[in-house]
């Protein structure tokens, strides 16, 4: 299962309005990525609850139709 | 509570350090879980290692427990800590040393 970097910006995107996002297909296999997001959304959020709150925009997909997605998060 | 979810309480909180993984400590069978057992013998901290791949319920009841979708997942004193990229963030900051040293959990060397 695979999903297209685009399809991932969108989600992440649809999520957090004001962020800047990069996505980064680190195999070029379309399941391993690497995202940095930076948004006003995770000012004073904890490591584990700016991850958790990646997790839910994606709605399920990770650890399913998403592999592998390494996150680097933070304050805008 | 399920079964599962109360057999993964008692894991963490009767083990000071619980890794949740892919394989075991000595045979990872996942870069990611292969790469935090890589971080915690570097710090020389004991741990539970728990293989997920040997019990489907235990595999599906952790990303219930954490609300956390991946494994391999690090638990201290019973507080979920992060998965592969929290806990190496963590040891490049030091943070990890300072929440083991915390948690009076031994590190050697």
């Amino acid at each position: 299962m695979a999903m297209t970097a685009a399809a991932l910006e969108e989600l992440l995107r649809a999520a957090f309005g004001d962020a800047d996002i990069e996505i980064h297909d680190l195999a070029g296999d379309g399941d391993h990525y690497r995202a940095v997001i930076r948004s006003a959304a995770f000012a004073g959020k904890s490591r584990v609850a700016q991850h958790q709150m990646v997790y839910a925009a994606l709605q399920g997909r990770m650890g399913g139709e998403l592999h592998a997605l390494a996150l680097d998060t933070g304050p805008k | 509570m399920t079964d599962a979810q109360e057999t993964i309480r008692r894991l963490v909180t009767e083990n000071p350090v619980v890794l949740f993984m892919k394989g075991t400590a000595e045979q990872p069978m996942c870069g990611f879980s292969n790469q935090v057992v890589r971080i915690l013998d570097h710090m020389g901290v004991e741990f539970q290692d728990v293989n997920v791949l040997a019990d489907d319920d235990i595999r599906n009841g952790v990303k219930e427990f954490a609300n956390w979708p991946t494994i391999p997942q690090l638990y201290v004193k019973g507080e979920f800590v992060g998965g592969c990229d929290i806990v190496r963030e963590m040891f490049q900051t030091g943070e990890l040393k300072t929440l083991f040293e915390e948690n009076g959990v031994t590190l050697a060397a």
